[in-house]
């Protein structure tokens, strides 16, 4: 009996070990990047794991001051704003006519836009980038907004009709009964029930430009319009670690948000994640 | 039932055959002989047009597309491709109302040989978005995908089998269909064959090795975790999800920045710690992957202990009361229990996260470029890229377009393939009755 206790003791003083070394990994990272930032220096060979002795909030004040940072930021806010609009818009009625109605083609367009979503999207970039100079869209936000909602399509279609399938159709029934246009219905019943994976696609949506280098890279090419990650990008590309330590404040800035997005939704947003995707 | 009613009327005379025919001769006569005047006259109109205007364009986009121009710096392949596939695509738009023209000439045909009066224009309107509904809607998602995927997407496939690349590239060149050279030279032709073969296998070693790695931590994790001995458990598993909640590509450029060989802190506290020197974490192919896979592990692991949390805790604990009445000790239970669940939860989520893996192009290109080069190989490969990555390199560094599209068209197939099959076995799959 007494082994027995023990030895629940010591698994659980092994189990406080590791995840006490497992919370040391993850923090890892995000403490060294924001000492980095702190480092009075310029290079990679400067930063250290600890706060420097004469911490300093000069890169931080120099990204505002110098650089085209606030500008970036605000790119990628607008960016990710109407690519997210944009998206929550199209998916729901795509989504909602693959839930709900029955029409010529249905099968094979859910079919498609599986198939759709597989192929690698960096193959587009080339055949994108034609298609925007031919309409004159090159260098702007709209196009790259378009490119990002348009391509956002299949996968969160899908997502969004794993979630509706599993809305009961009771509700419409009822209200067909009770005279209601299907518009109404949509507007009414579908849109508001289904807000939380609304609220999922939304926020995907709206993260995903702060994340993309590759195509925003194609798209815009002038430093004016340039989103975060673009920007980001440039600090430290050309000699690797030259200006680290600018690069290291603006990443923490630049995911600060997301990241409180992220933990204090977290598990509105798996949960979102896997209905759509299992489902039962 | 109207419909029913109808076709148990009797038919008097021909008209229907006649106004289809009529139709289909040329648009709107149909309509005219069946004396609805306002209908034909548009048809009538939108026929003349097309023909004039649109024939003519369409054969010549067809034969450009066919020859990809004759002139260099005056046709531009590329172009002349891509108005290729536009004018096919309208030209199949003309012709679903070409057809929808016949119909119409059919079905009203019908009404009059019945001895009924045909629907109005209005009516035919009204019924035409009535029964449209479903297109209507959906026509703003489907007007954005076929321009932002299918258009380029079938491009780029088309790309596969021309010889588009560095010493043939428009304007100054005239690019010719080659058939399936491109993929025969890819796969069989000395180094380039070599290199591939030596890409794809690494490539479905990382999408095994990431998916497997990220599985089993985030899996110990939440087990461990599941145990309500452990106190702050909110806290700490706020504290281990911060690698998913931090955006990939801020992250990977700071594991980028920390594994420098020469200045980076890992090797730093390496040498300080344990006496290492110098470990070569993006110089060497060995170490490069080992480097992908545990940075990758880092981002990945969170995503899995979530989702497992998730899966053990809606295990009723009923199950466990009984077993442990059954006289079952922990490791019993969970072999008999946990694991069972939640590999069946969990196995779709798995094939998913190998489909993503496979193509997971930000964490090699951002953490390494996917070097180191390795020698020998073709087209700027290095040691830890994966087909996708090398892709990007074949496309946008050494301009083998040709053989860039040839690649990813095989990737498309491996991938689409493999989600074919795992989508087949869901259940929302299932339900929708497809593929049968």
């Amino acid at each position: 009996m007494i082994s027995s206790r023990w030895r629940s003791k010591l698994n659980l003083v092994f189990t406080y070990i590791f995840i006490i070394f497992m919370m040391m990994v993850a923090l890892f990272p995000v403490v060294w990047i924001f000492a980095s930032s702190l480092n009075p220096g310029d290079s990679l060979f400067t930063s250290s794991l600890f706060i420097p002795e004469k911490a300093t909030w000069r890169h931080y004040i120099r990204l505002f001051r110098e650089t085209d940072f606030p500008v970036w930021y605000w790119n990628s806010i607008k960016v990710g704003a109407f690519t997210s609009s944009l998206t929550v818009l199209l998916v729901s009625f795509t989504a909602y006519s693959f839930s709900r109605l029955n029409f010529l083609g249905r099968k094979q367009g859910l079919m498609g836009l599986l198939v759709l979503q597989m192929f690698p999207g960096i193959m587009n970039m080339v055949a994108l980038y034609v298609l925007l100079n031919l309409v004159g869209l090159l260098d702007t936000h709209l196009g790259l907004v378009l490119i990002y909602a348009g391509g956002a399509i299949p996968y969160n279609s899908w997502l969004m009709k794993g979630y509706l399938d599993t809305i009961p159709r009771s509700l419409e029934e009822a209200a067909i009964i009770d005279g209601a246009s299907r518009w109404k219905i949509f507007w009414r019943i579908i849109m508001p029930l289904s807000r939380s994976i609304i609220s999922v696609i939304a926020i995907f949506n709206f993260v995903a430009p702060f994340g993309d280098y590759l195509f925003a890279r194609l798209v815009l090419t002038s430093p004016k319009n340039w989103t975060m990650a673009v920007g980001l990008y440039d600090f430290i590309s050309g000699q690797f670690g030259r200006h680290f330590t600018q690069f290291a404040a603006g990443a923490l800035l630049a995911a600060l948000p997301i990241t409180i997005i992220y933990l204090s939704l977290q598990s509105l947003l798996i949960g979102g994640l896997t209905k759509g995707a299992t489902k039962g | 039932m109207q419909t029913q009613i109808n076709s148990r009327l009797e038919m008097k005379g021909n008209r229907r055959y006649i106004a289809a025919v009529l139709s289909a001769i040329f648009m709107g006569i149909g309509q005219l002989y069946n004396r609805q005047w306002l209908k034909g006259i548009l048809f009538l109109f939108f026929y003349i047009l097309v023909m004039l205007n649109s024939i003519p364009y369409f054969l010549e986009s067809f034969h450009n597309l066919r020859t990809l121009g004759q002139t260099p710096m005056q046709d531009h392949s590329l172009f002349l491709m891509i108005y290729g596939i536009i004018s096919i695509l309208l030209f199949l738009i003309v012709l679903a109302i070409y057809l929808l023209n016949i119909r119409d000439a059919y079905q009203n045909g019908r009404l009059l040989d019945q001895g009924q009066r045909p629907r109005g224009f209005y009516t035919a309107l009204k019924n035409l978005i009535e029964g449209g509904y479903p297109y209507i809607i959906l026509s703003p998602g489907l007007i954005a995908i076929t321009v932002i995927s299918i258009l380029p997407m079938v491009f780029s496939m088309l790309i596969a089998f021309t010889n588009y690349d560095l010493y043939h590239s428009p304007p100054k060149h005239i690019l010719n269909w080659v058939g399936i050279q491109n993929f025969y030279r890819v796969l069989t032709m000395g180094s380039w064959s070599r290199t591939f073969r030596n890409i794809f296998s690494w490539t479905v070693i990382w999408a095994f090795l990431s998916t497997l790695t990220t599985f089993g931590l985030g899996g110990f994790i939440a087990i461990l975790l599941n145990n309500p001995q452990i106190k702050f458990r909110k806290i700490i598993r706020t504290i281990l999800i911060l690698p998913w909640a931090i955006p990939g590509f801020v992250s990977i450029l700071i594991w980028r920045g920390m594994l420098n060989t020469n200045f980076g802190v890992i090797n730093r506290y390496l040498a300080e710690i344990f006496n290492l020197n110098n470990i070569p974490w993006l110089h060497e192919v060995f170490w490069a992957r080992t480097a992908v896979v545990l940075v990758n592990l880092w981002l990945g692991y969170p995503y899995f202990m979530i989702l497992i949390t998730g899966i053990l805790q809606s295990i009723p604990d009923e199950l466990y009361e009984a077993a442990t009445v059954d006289g079952a000790n922990s490791w019993q239970k969970f072999r008999a229990i946990t694991l069972p669940l939640l590999l069946f939860a969990i196995t779709p989520l798995l094939i998913m996260t190998l489909a993503y893996n496979f193509n997971n192009f930000n964490i090699i290109y951002l953490l390494n470029d996917g070097g180191p080069a390795v020698f020998g190989w073709q087209g700027g490969a290095g040691g830890t890229d994966i087909l996708i990555s090398w892709v990007w390199k074949l496309t946008f560094e050494k301009l083998k377009y040709n053989y860039a599209s040839a690649i990813s068209i095989i990737i498309f197939i491996i991938i689409s393939g493999f989600s074919i099959y795992n989508f087949r076995r869901t259940k929302s799959f299932q339900q929708e009755e497809m593929l049968k």
